[in-house]
Order: C-alpha cells, then sequence, then structure tokens
C-alpha cells in the first residue's frame, strides 16, 4: 500500500533571542497508512506539538527545521514552495487546533467561518460553496445545521465549537487531519462524542490522522498505532494495543502506572499515593552524552548515561529506544 | 453538634433574558445538601454545566446564594454580614483550573505569596518573609524560584504556586476546582500526592470539583454525583462508583477513559 505520509529523521530546534538553540525534535521517523489513526502521545516539553506544526511548515519565526524530510502523497512538503503549500494546507492536510474557543473567530456566524475555508480553497461560485458549507455542517450536525450555521461561536457549547472546527478542517476533503489535543478542553461525555465524530469520519471519509495528546487513556479503542513521543524523539512505536496494554519503554510504563485507577482496592481503608515519575521534563531539554529519559528513569543502567539509545525493532510492527532491549 | 461543612437545601438562580425578550430564571443550583466531615475529601462530580462550579463559588463565599444555608465550622455563612464573611474567607480557599490565568503573570512568585500575608497584616514584614518560604517547601517548590514570573514556570510548579497562595493564610477547607485537568499525567499524579501529603499533615478538608471520575475515585472519601444542579447521589466513592443507582452516573462511569480498551464501550458519533 502506498504511504500517506512518511517523516524522516526530522530535526526542529527554536532559537532564542540570545542566539542559543534549543532542539525540540531530535530525529523523529515515522510513516502512516491511508485511513490510519496514529495516536501521538506526549506531555509537556515532548515536541508533540512543534510535530504537528513542523509538517504543515507553520513554525513560529525562531523555529528551525535543521533536517529531515516530510512526504505527504509524494511531495516533501518541507522543500516545497509557499504557493504549493498553500494549496495543500488546509485543503489536503488539516490541522484542528485545540482550543475552540480561541480558534474560532468570536464575531463571524459560524457557517460563514466554514465557508470561508471553502471559498480560500474552491473555485466554484458562491452559491454552490455555500451548499456545500450546508452539506459539510449537515455530516457533524445532521439535526440542527441551520442554527448551528447561523450560531457565533459563544452561542455554541465546547463539544459544538470543536465540532465547527471539524467541519472547517474537512470542508474541502483532505486526505489527512493533524489533531492537537483537540479535546482537552472537554468534558468526558463530550470527549467520547468527539472521538466518535472522528472515527466515523475515517470510515466514511477513509482519512488518515494524526491524534496528538497527553493522555494515553484517549487512545485505547481509538488509535490504530501509537508513537510516544519523549524529549522530542521517539520512544517508542507500535500497534496501540500493545503499547497501551504491554508497554515497553520505561518512561511509558512509568506513565501508565502514576495514572489512578478508578476501582481501587483501598478496602484497608487507606489512601495511597500513586507512583510518580521522579522529576519533570525540564531534564530532556539540558543537552547530555545519554539517553533523553536517563536522569528520571527507574531502570536506568551504566550505559544510558554513555549514549543515546538507537531504535530497536522487537517485531514488524514494534519498535522502543531503550537499551534494555538492545538499543 | 454541626459537621465540619454541612450544604442545606442550596439553590443558586441567574436571571437571564431569553430569545423571546422575557426574563426567566435558570437554576445553576437546584435544592443541594450534603455534609463534609473534617479532614476528610468530598468529590464533586458531574458534566459541565452540571453546577460543579457554582456550588464551589458559593461555598467559598464568592457569590450569594439565592437561599439555602452552608454551615462552616459551626456558622451558617450565607446569613453572615459582609464584614463577617471576610473573616470567613480566608478559611476556605478555592484553587482554579488553569493557573496561568489564576495568576498575575506580572508578579514574581514571591510577590503572588506575599499578597495575602501582607493583606491580613497581621504579620512583620520579616515573618512574612518567612512564611513565604515555608510555604514554598510545603508544596516542593524550591526558594530559588521566588524572583520568577508565572511564565517562567512549568505547568505542574505553576499549580503548586497556586497552592501555596492558598494555603498562605491556613484555610481549613481547600476548594479545588478542576485542579488537575489541565496538567499532564505524570504530572496530575505528583499534584495529586502533594495533595493528599498536605491533608495527611494540616488535616486540610477537600472539596474536589472534577470531572476525572478515577482520580475522584482515587482522593475522594465521599462523592456526590450532580445533575443539573441537583445531587443525584451520594455515598462512599468506591461504593457510588461499584454500585451506580442513577442514569447519569452509569453514563459518566461509561465515559471514563480507560487504558482498559475491552472495557469501553464501542465509540458511536
Amino acid at each position: 500500500m502506498v504511504l500517506i505520509l512518511e517523516v524522516q529523521d526530522l530535526h526542529v530546534s527554536y532559537s532564542s533571542s540570545g542566539g542559543a538553540s534549543y532542539p525540540a525534535l531530535a530525529g523523529v521517523s515515522f510513516q502512516l497508512m491511508p485511513n490510519e489513526i496514529l495516536g501521538v502521545l506526549g506531555e509537556s516539553g515532548s515536541g508533540k506539538s512543534t510535530l504537528a506544526t513542523s509538517l504543515l511548515k507553520l513554525l513560529p519565526s525562531n523555529g528551525n527545521i535543521s533536517k529531515g524530510s516530510v512526504f505527504f502523497e509524494g511531495k516533501d512538503l518541507l522543500r516545497a514552495s509557499a504557493g504549493e503549500l498553500e494549496q495543500i494546507r488546509g485543503k489536503r492536510l488539516s490541522l484542528v487546533y485545540q482550543e475552540p474557543s480561541v480558534a474560532l473567530h468570536p464575531a463571524i456566524r459560524a457557517g460563514e467561518q466554514v465557508f470561508q475555508v471553502l471559498a480560500a480553497h474552491e473555485s466554484a461560485g458562491k452559491s454552490s460553496l455555500r451548499k456545500k458549507t450546508r452539506q459539510v455542517l449537515a455530516s457533524l450536525f445532521p439535526e440542527e445545521a441551520d442554527r448551528i450555521s447561523n450560531s457565533y461561536p459563544h452561542q455554541l457549547s465546547g463539544g459544538q465549537r470543536q465540532r465547527v472546527l471539524i467541519a472547517q478542517a474537512i470542508a474541502c476533503g483532505p486526505s489527512l487531519l493533524i489533531a492537537d489535543e483537540p479535546t482537552a478542553s472537554l468534558d468526558p461525555t463530550t470527549q467520547r462524542e468527539i472521538l466518535g465524530v472522528f472515527h466515523t469520519l475515517r470510515d466514511e471519509l477513509g482519512l488518515a490522522m494524526i491524534f496528538i495528546t497527553h493522555n494515553p487513556a484517549l487512545l485505547a479503542g481509538f488509535a490504530d498505532r501509537i508513537l510516544v513521543l519523549y524529549g522530542g524523539r521517539v520512544a517508542e512505536l507500535g500497534p496501540a494495543r500493545t503499547v497501551l496494554s504491554s508497554p515497553k519503554h520505561p518512561y511509558t510504563r512509568a506513565l501508565f502506572q502514576s495514572m489512578p485507577q478508578i476501582f481501587e482496592d483501598n478496602s484497608n481503608g487507606r489512601k495511597t499515593k500513586l507512583p510518580v515519575i521522579a522529576g519533570d521534563f525540564s531534564a530532556a531539554l539540558v543537552p547530555r552524552e545519554g539517553c533523553v529519559f536517563e536522569p528520571r528513569c527507574p531502570e536506568r543502567m551504566e550505559e544510558c548515561r554513555q549514549r543515546e539509545p538507537t531504535l530497536v525493532n522487537l517485531s514488524e510492527s514494534d519498535t522502543v529506544s531503550c537499551f534494555k532491549y538492545g538499543g | 453538634m454541626q459537621p465540619f461543612l454541612k450544604v442545606e437545601k442550596l439553590v443558586k438562580g441567574y436571571e437571564r433574558k431569553n430569545v423571546a425578550g422575557t426574563r426567566e430564571k435558570l437554576f445553576a443550583l437546584d435544592g443541594v445538601s450534603f455534609a463534609v466531615a473534617q479532614g476528610t475529601t468530598l468529590a464533586v462530580v458531574g458534566e459541565s454545566g452540571s453546577g460543579k462550579t457554582t456550588l464551589g463559588f458559593c461555598i467559598s463565599c464568592l457569590e450569594i446564594p439565592t437561599s439555602g444555608n452552608i454551615w462552616f465550622e459551626g456558622r451558617d455563612i450565607v446569613a453572615l454580614a459582609e464584614a463577617e464573611r471576610r473573616q470567613v474567607r480566608p478559611r476556605i480557599q478555592l484553587i482554579f483550573q488553569d493557573p496561568s490565568n489564576s495568576l498575575n503573570p506580572r508578579w514574581s512568585v514571591q510577590e503572588i505569596l506575599l499578597e495575602p500575608l501582607t493583606l491580613q497584616g497581621n504579620l512583620e514584614r520579616e515573618e512574612t518573609q518567612q512564611r513565604a518560604a515555608t510555604l514554598m517547601a510545603q508544596v516542593g517548590l524550591s526558594s530559588d524560584m521566588f524572583q520568577r514570573l508565572p511564565a517562567q514556570l512549568s505547568g505542574g510548579q505553576r499549580q503548586r504556586l497556586a497552592i501555596a497562595r492558598a494555603l498562605a493564610l491556613e484555610p481549613k477547607l481547600l476548594i479545588l476546582d478542576e485542579v488537575l485537568s489541565a496538567l499532564d499525567c505524570s504530572v496530575q499524579a505528583q499534584i495529586a500526592n502533594l495533595l493528599m501529603e498536605l491533608q495527611r499533615t494540616l488535616g486540610m478538608t477537600y472539596l474536589f470539583i472534577t470531572h476525572d471520575l478515577a482520580m475522584a475515585a482515587h482522593l475522594a472519601d465521599e462523592m456526590v454525583v450532580m445533575n443539573r444542579g441537583r445531587v443525584v447521589e451520594q455515598g462512599p466513592a468506591q461504593k457510588v462508583l461499584r454500585h451506580p443507582t442513577e442514569e447519569i452516573t452509569k453514563q459518566l462511569l461509561a465515559a471514563v477513559p480507560s487504558l482498559d480498551s475491552a472495557a469501553l464501550p464501542p465509540l458511536e458519533s
């Protein structure tokens, strides 16, 4: 099968006003098949949002892609001209932002905001674009497309605003959606509803998706594969079921263990502390010889301090970057 | 004897104009009653819009309820005159979800911590400095950070600072309104442990408002489930979660994200 996206050895850094350079991504590679949902799991400082924006070449002005390639539908986006990128962004490859209350214009009706996306990319006449706007909104709001279309963002709930953003993203029929924490500000019931919307879109429109989140539990039953990002590097990558049920990398394991279980055995009446990962992500930002996770790793060994592990293939579909597996 | 905190038939209505222009009353709280024992944690769970935050505002004296009583340390704080309420407010502190919005971005960590101490006005300058340093240690922050601005702290550090500021006036009750939801999972665990530690050492009582049922199960002794301004279910946290009787509780449980995908119902749109 032809890949829809192939990211190879992506290096991105940010420069500060003092001239120093801070690496955000250091050699990230992965592939995406059409119709596939890749969950990118990462916490603050992992480089997950840098990944989303660099794939679209939308980095802030102090961001610099120093190395690598991003082949999307056979074209290297990092070497595409501004004109070519304009044809791709929002049309073939679109981004769904985190905060629907900020991503929508507060003083323009929802329907008009979807219309503007279509008008920017398609040359058809106004009336046919209006018709298309209605169709797109109806696919996300089967029962109240007209009311939503005429509403301002503040008149909509968080879940409805997120659906409007999704409508904008799918309006031009993209083949790949990148969603950066799209459900972070929603309550669990609405979260599941929006995940359901993404699943339906994947099935009905044949979309591929990169779903970026800090919450591993959201990916269960949703993503096909999971890429765990730590300190700008791929910690592990594999089928969702394998990563969630038997994580390999010490970071992933420690992260899962730190999450509370809903049905706890506290029959002895005493509350227990959660097992935590010591320190914070800032340890990964200091350039070092060894593995980026070593300062916080509960399973560190001598060689972890000396050099960086490389990705090891555990099977055809699982890779992990850790010396415990040979790295 | 009255319990430490007892809420009785609490009602909070807001007036708004509907589409036709006529005034209508919207009840954010519609007869809420429960009690909390000192040194324990009560989790308040429910969907967005169920009245959780309004409840927190009423108990922390930021909103005045339409009717009902809030008994705190033996006094009905609803019936108090403003001057008396001022004396109660330091005893009940509220911590918000997003510390980047609830801390003044132009103030240093030190200024943020000193403000409640100076406003209270019964400590010497030297004592306030000492108290600020103690508070920092209590929440696991280093005093080296005194001169930093909130933007120079990580999300977890900012939430620690918000907790330290709330502790400054030695409150007895902390209202924690979604204090963990904006944080990374690994940081949530660290802050949750800090809250448990503070409860153990200071005998703090928590009202833990959240839509994260798993964290509520972990931290809470008792739990109330809210829906449309009413308490629909209450009891020991594990009992409510294991044997839910109300439909809304079952729905909330079904939506809990879990690492175990087999336990989840299939996704539908």
